[in-house]
């Protein structure tokens, strides 16, 4: 991987600084702030129009930031774009391969737009091929692809000339559940072999997968650290499972318990969010009591991390509820 | 820059133009349907004017002779004969005819008895301009039998009539004032515009309607590569046109081209470049395929046709409307093709055009660069 000799000793990928983008008053992106290390998985989540792809645009060279400053392999994400192009892989949310090319002449295109030696390009084409698993198709027109496969090629096609960051815009939306799964595997794969990988996704199981997570949410940081370090020191509340019949029916009439802050379904449970586990099971237990149930039980649970992503985002609607 | 990558994307951009028989087909065969339409349709020339004649005073000689004028006449075709009025309406409202022609009873009475004879002519003016010209032509045919009528008579009188003017015109150029002579140079230049702008719009429009354009954006591609490897695929096509409408012009409409051949590439490469950058400014402002091919319609069709002197004369547009067309290029190019096809003009003469020409070539080609740079290239 080449970088600049800077970011080498660094070991620092990505570095920004109060990167900001403002398209007219809207704020995209609110002066956020954060580092990737060389051979992470950082992942990016937020809900859609969190300014997750505005970011990924701005550290691509896309788009020039409005204010703030950054640095992608350690090249400066103002002046310096051109450079940063020649060392970043980036996937955007939308497929983005010629659906009228064949699948070999889209992987000849993109080996040629980053000007891969001729003696090289036969070989990256071939393990392009076999990463995306089409070797049958080798002849086919990309229309014809179903949207696994598309996925991959464009992945594939996008990683054609080895870069060490590699920049996935959602790279799973919209794809079934085996292909997901494989995707992760190239992904791990990937950053096994030091490479830098930077997803933006809102599958939090997915999110799991990731060595580090930046939640991001109206434009604004509210939350970074490992999966772990969310579930536990992030998440300030705990979280209480309800297991019972007719739960949906249930699950107003727990919420307005004074020890539950709020509560949410999933699946068929109910997952309540208290302040004080001790206190809330008492209060919980007591209220089924004078209601006559007895077919439940309650217990303490790790928080997921979309009851971590849930409970975040609460608290900043409700801190920014004036505004 | 780059030329390899230049190259990569001109190939891409040639079998996506291969497989889309659509786009290939608007570049190839709307050319030849335009200058069909244009060449045997559009013609300026009036001759032949459907005439109808109620000849009241039928049974004389001298009438007789007098029409004859009219029927020998190659501007005018006597449809029929009749002998009321209530035909002539009906002819001249169901457009069987343009004009009709009713001699007096007594026509050829007064004639013989040296007075001055009524001659009745009544001409459709709902199309204004025909009407003017059929009526040009009846009174030259009656002028020039007053003045045999004249001559005639002063020579019973025994006088030879002297100090007249004879005009004697010659045409340049075009002898036979043949219109599809004038009109053919400007349908090639009302071409190349419209398919250049046209399809360069289309083919930009698309990459950010597909969501490529964003991808490409995120390699190494610079602006001026990406608006070059696009050019050179367009840019065949657009000389593969000026070929078709030359080869057209000569062979089919019989067009002579005097002039040279080599000053027509260069100039028409000029042309060419500047409405393909047009194209590209177009579609980096509408990056819909279905809005950039309307803009590029409006923006190259209704000026190139209406503006440039291709049909309408500029001399005889009002003022303002004159200096509005030395923005349209189509002005000058057309004015080129002229002068190659039918003056045989070389460049001392038509230099100031030329300079036109590449002016709109430079700032279209580093306008087009310069809006791409700023939506993010």
């Amino acid at each position: 991987m080449i970088m600049n000799p800077a970011a080498q000793s660094s070991n620092i990928a990505v570095k920004v600084e109060d990167l900001e983008k403002k398209f007219g008053d809207f704020i995209a992106v609110n002066q956020i702030n954060f580092e990737v290390k060389q051979g992470e998985i950082f992942g990016f989540l937020g809900p859609n129009g969190a300014g997750k792809s505005t970011t990924i645009r701005m550290l691509c060279g896309i788009y020039t930031p409005t204010s703030g400053k950054g640095t992608v392999g350690g090249f400066d994400i103002v002046k310096e774009q051109h450079n940063i192009k020649q060392h970043i892989g980036y996937m955007s949310q939308k497929f983005s391969l010629y659906d009228d090319l064949t699948v070999e002449e889209n992987i000849d295109f993109y080996s040629r737009i980053y000007n891969i030696p001729k003696n090289e390009r036969e070989k990256r084409k071939d393990e392009t091929i076999r990463l995306a698993g089409i070797e049958e198709f080798r002849k086919r027109l990309t229309r014809t692809l179903s949207g696994g496969w598309k996925q991959r090629l464009a992945l594939g096609c996008a990683i054609i000339h080895q870069p060490g960051i590699i920049f996935l815009d959602e790279p799973t939306s919209g794809v079934d559940p085996i292909t997901r799964l494989n995707f992760w595997n190239i992904i791990k794969d990937m950053a096994a072999q030091g490479r830098t990988i930077f997803v933006t996704t809102h599958y939090m199981d997915e999110a799991q997968n990731c060595d580090r997570l930046m939640m991001i949410y109206h434009g604004t940081m509210i939350a970074m650290g490992t999966p772990e370090e969310m579930k536990t020191s992030i998440m300030k509340n705990e979280i209480l499972e309800i297991v019972m019949p007719e739960a949906e029916k249930w699950m107003e009439k727990v919420s307005q318990l004074d020890s539950v802050k709020e509560t949410a379904l999933f699946g068929v449970n109910i997952h309540a969010v208290v302040y004080d586990s001790g206190k809330a099971t008492q209060d919980i237990k007591d209220f089924f009591r004078q209601q006559g149930i007895n077919d439940y039980s309650v217990n303490r649970i790790k928080a997921s991390l979309e009851d971590v992503f849930v409970s975040l985002i609460e608290t900043y609607d409700e801190e920014h509820k004036d505004k | 820059m780059n030329f390899k990558r230049i190259w990569a994307i001109s190939s891409k951009e040639f079998i996506q133009i291969k497989r889309d028989p659509r786009s290939l087909g608007l570049a190839l065969v709307i050319p030849v349907f335009l200058l069909l339409i244009f060449g045997y349709g559009l013609s300026l020339d009036i001759d032949r004017v459907p005439t109808v004649i109620w000849d009241q005073d039928a049974s004389s000689q001298l009438t007789r002779d007098f029409l004859l004028n009219f029927k020998l006449s190659k501007y005018f075709k006597i449809v029929r004969y009749t002998d009321n009025y209530r035909d002539i309406d009906n002819l001249i409202d169901r457009n069987k005819v343009l004009m009709a022609l009713v001699v007096p009873k007594d026509f050829s009475h007064y004639l013989e008895s040296k007075k001055t004879a009524p001659l009745q002519l009544l001409v459709d003016g709902s199309d204004s301009n025909t009407a003017t010209i059929a009526m040009g032509y009846a009174r030259s045919v009656v002028q020039k039998y007053n003045a045999d009528l004249l001559t005639e008579s002063f020579a019973e009188a025994g006088f030879r009539p002297s100090k007249t003017v004879n005009l004697r015109s010659r045409v340049w150029f075009n002898m036979g004032l043949n219109s599809r002579w004038y009109i053919v140079p400007g349908v090639i230049s009302m071409i190349i515009m419209i398919i250049a702008a046209l399809l360069t719009s289309i083919c930009i429009a698309r990459e950010w309607e597909r969501g490529t354009m964003e991808q490409l954006i995120s390699t190494p591609v610079k602006p001026q590569e990406l608006i070059i490897g696009k050019f050179i695929p367009y840019f065949t096509i657009g000389f593969f046109d000026l070929s078709v409408g030359v080869f057209m012009a000569r062979v089919l409409f019989g067009v002579p081209f005097r002039g040279s051949y080599f000053l027509l590439i260069i100039l028409s490469a000029l042309f060419l470049t500047g409405a393909l950058s047009q194209g590209i400014l177009i579609s980096a402002g509408a990056r819909t395929q279905l809005l950039a091919s309307q803009l590029a319609t409006l923006s190259t069709f209704i000026p190139t046709t209406l503006l440039s002197g291709f049909i309408y004369p500029i001399f005889n547009m009002p003022k303002f409307v004159q200096a509005v067309t030395y923005l349209i290029p189509a002005r000058y190019y057309i004015s080129i093709l002229r002068g190659l096809f039918l003056k045989g003009n070389g460049i001392q003469v038509m230099w100031n055009e030329a300079v036109f020409l590449l002016l709109f070539a430079i700032i279209m080609f580093s306008l087009a660069i310069r809006k791409f740079r700023k939506k993010g290239v």
